[in-house]
């Protein structure tokens, strides 16, 4: 019995006293919904840099934001980094952010991918084109997203269950270019056409798509790099069957979501922290987003990588994506009442 | 003389009443400290009483139907499919003679150590259309997509067997330790009146079994409720799934806790049923002839049988799940071991270890005091407290979250405007919380293998310990404890292994730059590279082995130490 008492008693007694030890430079407190390997070696190029010491907590962005809520005046995060624009618009409805007027980040930021006011910024960008299986769909029979609803495509399309982020935001961003109602009839139209019930990530869907299962799979254009770069062979042979092609060119564009930041209301090193958000958009750091996991910078001048390169230049939805956040709930009922499972 | 007169006079007295709650201290600590523990629990059932706008209307009208169903068909099938492995290895293995009886006495937990949603993404990477499996198949048949019939792994049926093949060790373990404790003498009786091997199994030794098998089941059940992982990779919407979906989606968090409230009330009343069923049947043993059982030598055939149930089980539990994992982890991994890794296998180690220390002290506390002074109150509380296993993890971590910083901000708005200095979150983010919330979660998993070795001791053994002049606290250390070993080293062990797969509390409380394995593997996972999850997802396996096998010797001992 008595190890154990000492087991347990130790790190009781240790864990009481918080984990403060700030280096001379200072410190940054972060809660990231982006996963430690996607954040961190930028972090820690940073300390590097400026002998700022970065802390990290990651999770999933609502129970983080719960957590920053909860955690008040208190809290001790100075930044939240969230996978999509919806969380951000959530973290500044909800009040734990702040506004930040730094010249840089207004510059370096298109507007559309930054809050008006300041609250939250974009760093990186993640496209969801359409995925064909090449030989077997001409180019010139796809258009637009709206097109997909269309009756030739009946049991020919594959994509995620509606539970997920990429997919809502999707849909929020048709509410907002077409309204509810069309919406709501393309997605019943959508739903007709699913090879399978949506099970799976969205490398399964283009898995699936290269097995035969389905000709068209929607997914974020990382999976796919992810895949074609992958050291399991199989997923380097179904990537390489695949074709990419950007819907919607000749209106609002492809939908693009941003992994994105915003500064706490509660922040404490208010300073520090800034600078971090600025390495972030940086050249160097920028180029790593491409680089290492295939999104596309939020900077129009940084070169967005070989493969990403490959598939050429894009017109993007120019929809500023606090809407998607705002839209998030409508499209999720609209998803519940057409049966997108 | 006198110690008659006490143990009639302690008979005789009525039941505890909430009056005389302040007179005993021991009795009352109980009942504040599985309150506190309760907290979560209650926050998440306050929201019930919360106004969550028209959201429930169309919850109604379009998905809740779903989830009602989806849940319900997957507790079935999960209930059948541990109660038909779990049971069945457990009466082979304690009961009966067959090659490699020794080996699967302990390898048959070690499914236990792979988390579910885990054993989901191995079974989709080998079974599913694009895998290796279906992939050869087509090669050497010519066929194509939708020219043969293959079962689909991720479906309804398909979760509730990863889940089953999981989770059947809590039966298995509990109905094993149940048959071992079983004199020979109930079944020679039952042989004597006739019953063959069979009858006397399904008559005798499985309703005798009933309260160890139905804690395994509820325990499998309860955390069937809350999965996840495996039903959200599976495209299955189920009442969690919902939670989710109303919470991230909706953005409706009070919604999203009143559906875990209405689950946990389910839960409950079906608690409540199975208590109610057993009325006031006992199950300990009424004689103190105890002889221990002598196997049964199964014939050839028979024996082959019993092997292939075993080997099976182990085969599609643990060997195959954990080889796709080594393949991947060889062949695939883009992620290698480094120095990190200890970091991550000293932080998991430290968190299990403590929280099945705490949970078992704290399960013996309440397990003894809902024996002792089991009124209504500490009862009630003790259950409560227990509830935590059936609540998705996340919204137990919500739970703790929203009275822990609420008690520190309180503190420091009073430290401020009192002496003008802050003191910030003195709980919250500190691995304090966490270990809360591992207690709050598991502490189900420990008591009811508490409660049910206890149940199994008979209370006169107490009566006469105390007519002999024993406190208490005496009798907890030299008559139960000796007698409850296997049981407490079942509870550690149960709760040791689930610490170390916990993932959702262990994500949303933890301090800054504090990483577990099991939370290394799901950010892999969940950024679907699933090969490189599985150096993390294996390391969880091996250190969850560890204890399985120091679980199995010291079971086994407590039997040799029966008979001597």
């Amino acid at each position: 019995m008595s190890i154990y008492v000492k087991l347990i008693l130790v790190p009781l007694l240790l864990c009481l006293f918080g984990p403060a030890h700030a280096s001379a430079a200072g410190e940054v407190n972060l809660y990231s919904a982006r996963k430690e390997n996607l954040i961190k070696p930028l972090l820690d190029r940073f300390t590097e840099e400026t002998g700022i010491a970065v802390n990290l907590v990651t999770g999933k962005a609502d129970t983080l934001l719960q957590r920053l809520q909860r955690e008040g005046r208190n809290s001790p995060a100075d930044l939240l980094i969230t996978t999509d624009a919806g969380r951000l618009h959530r973290a500044k409805t909800a009040g734990v952010t702040q506004a930040v007027s730094s010249e840089t980040l207004n510059s370096l930021v298109p507007a559309n991918f930054r809050d008006p006011k300041g609250h939250w910024f974009g760093l990186s960008l993640r496209a969801r084109p359409i995925l064909y299986v090449e030989g077997k769909i001409d180019p010139a029979e796809l258009s637009t997203y709206e097109a997909l609803s269309d009756a030739k495509w009946r049991g020919r399309i594959c994509i995620r269950s509606s539970n997920n982020i990429y997919n809502q935001s999707l849909v929020a961003s048709m509410i907002a270019a077409n309204g509810k109602q069309a919406t709501t009839q393309w997605a019943a139209g959508l739903v007709k056409n699913f090879a399978r019930p949506p099970k799976g990530g969205d490398r399964d869907q283009i898995k699936a798509a290269a097995a035969g299962i389905c000709d068209i799979a929607i997914a974020n254009t990382y999976y796919l790099v992810g895949m074609l770069t992958s050291k399991d062979e199989t997923q380097r042979q179904a990537a390489e069957k695949m074709a990419l092609f950007w819907p919607n060119q000749a209106e609002r564009g492809v939908h693009v979501n941003i992994s994105g930041v915003a500064l706490t209301r509660s922040a404490k090193n208010r300073e520090q922290a800034i600078r971090l958000l600025e390495f972030l958009v940086s050249k160097p750091s920028q180029a790593w987003y491409a680089e290492t996991n295939g999104e596309y910078p939020v900077r129009r001048d940084v070169a967005a990588g070989e493969i990403l390169n490959t598939w050429g230049a894009f017109k993007l939805d120019s929809l500023n994506l606090g809407k998607l956040g705002e839209n998030n709930p409508e499209a999720v009922r609209l998803m519940d009442r057409v049966g997108w499972k | 003389m006198r110690d008659a007169v006490s143990l009639r006079s302690a008979r005789r007295k009525p039941r505890h009443t909430l009056l005389s709650t302040g007179v005993n201290a021991w009795h009352f600590a109980v009942a504040l400290l599985a309150l506190l523990l309760a907290v979560p629990v209650f926050v998440v059932l306050g929201h019930l009483f919360e106004p969550s706008g028209e959201v429930w209307r169309h919850l109604v009208d379009t998905v809740l139907q779903d989830y009602v169903i989806n849940s319900l068909l997957l507790m079935i099938g999960v209930a059948i499919g541990v109660l038909l492995v779990g049971v069945s290895t457990a009466w082979l293995t304690s009961m009966c003679h067959f090659p490699g009886r020794s080996l699967f006495e302990w390898a048959l937990l070690l499914p236990m150590a792979i988390p579910a949603y885990i054993i989901a993404y191995t079974y989709t990477g080998l079974f599913d259309f694009t895998g290796p499996f279906q992939t050869l198949l087509r090669e050497w048949t010519g066929w194509g997509y939708g020219d043969y019939w293959f079962p689909e792994i991720r479906s309804l049926e398909g979760a509730a067997l990863m889940l089953s093949l999981v989770l059947y060790p809590y039966v298995y373990l509990l109905s094993r330790a149940a048959f071992l404790s079983q004199s020979i003498c109930v079944l020679d009786v039952s042989r004597t009146l006739g019953n063959g091997p069979w009858r006397s199994f399904f008559f005798v030794a499985l309703p005798l079994a009933r309260p160890a098998i139905v804690a395994g089941l509820s325990l499998a059940l309860m955390e069937t409720l809350a999965d996840y992982g495996t039903v959200q990779y599976f495209g299955v919407s189920t009442f969690t799934t919902g939670i989710f979906r109303t919470w991230y989606g909706l953005n409706n968090a009070t919604a999203a806790a009143q559906l875990s409230a209405l689950l946990l009330l389910v839960v409950f009343a079906l608690i409540m049923l199975e208590k109610g069923s057993r009325r006031q049947a006992r199950y300990h043993h009424t004689t103190q002839r105890h002889q221990v059982l002598t196997r049964f030598q199964l014939t050839r055939k028979q024996g082959l049988m019993a092997f292939l149930i075993c080997f099976g089980a182990l085969f599609f539990g643990f060997l195959l799940p954990a080889g796709q994992l080594l393949w991947w982890a060889f062949t695939t991994a883009e992620e290698s071991l480094d120095g990190r890794f200890l970091s991550l296998i000293s932080h998991s180690l430290l968190l299990a270890g403590t929280a099945s220390g705490l949970a078992l002290l704290l399960a013996l506390f309440f397990s003894y005091g809902k024996r002792r002074h089991g009124n209504w109150l500490v009862l009630a509380a003790v259950r409560m407290a227990g509830m935590g296993y059936a609540i998705p993890g996340t919204v137990i971590a919500v739970g703790v979250i929203i009275p822990f910083a609420a008690f520190d901000n309180a503190l420091d708005a009073w430290v401020r405007e009192r002496f003008g200095w802050s003191s910030g979150l003195l709980l919250s983010g500190t691995l304090a919380a966490l270990l809360f919330a591992y207690l709050v979660r598991f502490l189900a998993v420990s008591l009811q293998t508490v409660d049910a070795g206890l149940g199994k001791i008979r209370p006169t053994l107490d009566e006469v310990a105390r007519s002999l002049g024993s406190r208490s606290g005496e009798i907890v250390r030299k008559v139960h404890i000796p007698m409850l070993k296997g049981s407490l080293m079942t509870a550690l062990l149960l709760v040791f292994v689930d610490v170390l797969k916990e993932l959702p509390a262990t994500l949303i409380l933890r301090p800054f730059n504090y990483n577990t394995l099991a939370v290394r593997a799901y950010e892999l996972a969940s950024d679907e590279r699933l090969a490189d999850a599985s150096y993390a997802a294996l390391t969880i396996v091996i250190v969850g082995i560890l204890p399985v096998i120091l679980l199995s010797r010291s079971i086994t001992r407590s039997r040799h130490a029966q008979s001597t």
